[in-house]
């Protein structure tokens, strides 16, 4: 494969999604996990589908389609749950559906041949193009900016939100803005694992991070190394086999964790 | 900003809160002045928290005003060091003890790239001297003992050197021991700064605060911290059994300290 790695564009397309890819979903994974919003994820994810079928109905690059509904869906989920009168797994479960509905719809209704969705759904990290990888680069760039430049008072937000509300920071804003963020690495996810899996490679790598260090910057850290371990290894299963590069990626990233898991489970129960 | 003994420093006139139908509060009035160490009780549901959290600009009030020193709730900076109820904070948040503490230095500065100074740091550590953990600095918290967290969020609200300390249950699942420390560490902090804290604990309210306001809905008693059995009935709906230790009614009726 590493041959061919130089000598194929759509190889080093893929291993540039894989770790664009890695350095978000470690990032905004950390965040994520802590902030119990993995559900929520989910609901973007799946209300992003929604904007695949509409970019093909209306005939602009799906990828776009698909952006503007995350954020769209994001920013709806974070207000309607905003309002204490509405559990928010109502909302993210109406969401969730409703977006994939809209995306049947939208495709049902384009006319000609219905176009294959199997990438937008199960990704295909084979076959991003040079398009796909600009928008995701440009993604990360702005995810990681809005992290870095804020840390400490994302650090602060994430322990105590209500005494970060004290001190003055201004938590709903921030609140919107890192759903925005949870919005743009989903987006980025999509062509790699696809919309149905981004759970896995959004929680896996910061999962199995957390069961290794009880520091916040190095979970970032290490989470950003086993997500491009997950992606690269996935990428070369998938090339190898003919696999679809989604269903690599995923399956690797739960046995790793499970493994971890076990082995950390065996450690603590001999100690104790 | 210096406050003299006496002044007041946080006024609430004829306050209400509502929550939707739900009134919390209702028609409260209080003064606390400069230096005062005043116990908020009240059964479960009373509106404890509410005030705390209306003075805080947490929620917003209904009907009435607040004044912190002057200004509204919310815009009051460094004058306010708030200890929040420790069950609603994730224990196993991957962070180390100072850093915690740091956040309370937050308010100096917001802004993009923002990043703790020496200053900051050696405020830390001095809040954390200050309540007797400071070689616990490093640890994660996820090591810590429930007293030692409280202390800890004590600490982070120490970091700004407020004027006014206002502390919600901060002994409500610590045991006996911290429980005790705790409070001789608030009778120790109020030498310097206002204290305001919310309480189950009749034991506190008995032999430590200058005053006690009760809360049920409205204010059932502001005075001097020794309840009457017509109050106590008000405010639990009920008789309830005061006290703890043995003898019934003596934790509120007999303390001779002066003062």
């Amino acid at each position: 494969m590493i041959s061919a790695l130089f000598q194929y564009q759509f190889l080093q397309n893929a291993l540039a999604a894989g770790l664009l890819s890695s350095i978000v979903c470690g990032i905004i994974g950390v965040i994520v996990i802590e902030k119990k919003l993995v559900m929520l994820s989910g609901g973007i994810a799946h209300t992003s589908y929604g904007g695949v079928g509409l970019g093909y109905l209306l005939g602009f690059e799906p990828i776009l389609g698909a952006f503007l509904f995350a954020v769209g869906g994001a920013l709806a989920i974070g207000k309607i749950s905003r309002r204490k009168t509405t559990h928010s797994d109502v909302v993210i479960g109406l969401f969730w559906s409703f977006g994939m509905a809209l995306g049947i719809l939208f495709v049902a209704l384009t006319p000609g041949y219905p176009p294959d969705m199997t990438s937008y759904l199960f990704g295909n990290i084979l076959s991003v193009t040079r398009g796909d990888l600009l928008l995701m680069a440009c993604l990360t760039v702005l995810v990681l900016a809005a992290v870095a430049v804020f840390y400490d008072t994302w650090k602060a937000y994430l322990f105590d939100e209500e005494f970060a509300a004290v001190t003055g920071v201004n938590t709903e804003r921030l609140n919107y803005l890192l759903l925005v963020l949870v919005a743009m690495t989903v987006v980025v996810l999509i062509r790699v694992v696809g919309i149905i899996l981004v759970l896995a490679l959004l929680t896996a790598p910061a999962a199995v991070a957390g069961l290794l260090t009880n520091s916040f910057g190095r979970r970032i850290c290490y989470s950003i190394f086993f997500g491009a371990v997950f992606c690269l290894a996935g990428l070369w299963l998938s090339y190898t086999l003919n696999i679809a590069s989604g269903a690599c990626i995923v399956i690797l990233s739960a046995v790793s964790y499970l493994i971890v898991y076990g082995l950390r489970g065996r450690e603590q129960g001999r100690v104790s | 900003m210096t406050a003299e003994p006496g002044q007041k420093v946080v006024e609430i006139s004829h306050v209400t809160v509502r929550y939707g139908a739900f009134t919390a509060l209702h028609d409260v009035s209080l003064d606390v002045t400069q230096g005062e160490y005043l116990g908020i009780i009240g059964p479960n549901g009373g509106g404890k928290t509410t005030l705390l959290r209306s003075i805080l600009g947490l929620v917003p009030i209904s009907g009435g005003s607040i004044s912190i020193c002057g200004k509204a709730p919310g815009k009051t900076g460094m004058l306010v060091g708030y200890v929040p109820q420790f069950a609603n904070i994730d224990r196993s948040f991957p962070v180390t003890v100072r850093e915690v503490v740091l956040t309370g230095r937050l308010t100096r500065s917001r802004l993009p790239f923002h990043r703790y100074s020496g200053a900051d740091r050696a405020a830390a550590d001095a809040a954390l001297q200050e309540v007797g953990i400071g070689e616990l600095a490093s640890r994660q918290i996820s090591g810590l003992s429930g007293g030692e967290f409280q202390r800890m969020l004590v600490a982070r609200a120490l970091a700004e050197n407020p004027k006014i300390l206002l502390l919600d249950e901060p002994t409500a699942s610590v045991d006996a021991k911290s429980r005790r420390q705790i409070y001789d560490l608030l009778g120790e902090l109020n030498r310097k700064m206002t204290i305001l804290l919310v309480t189950h604990d009749m034991m506190a309210v008995s032999s430590r605060v200058h005053r006690l306001a009760c809360l049920n809905g409205g204010l059932v008693y502001h005075g001097e911290p020794e309840l009457d059995r017509n109050t106590v009935d008000a405010l639990y709906g009920c008789p309830v059994d005061l006290i703890a230790h043995g003898v019934p009614h003596r934790v509120l009726k007999t303390h001779g300290e002066d003062r």
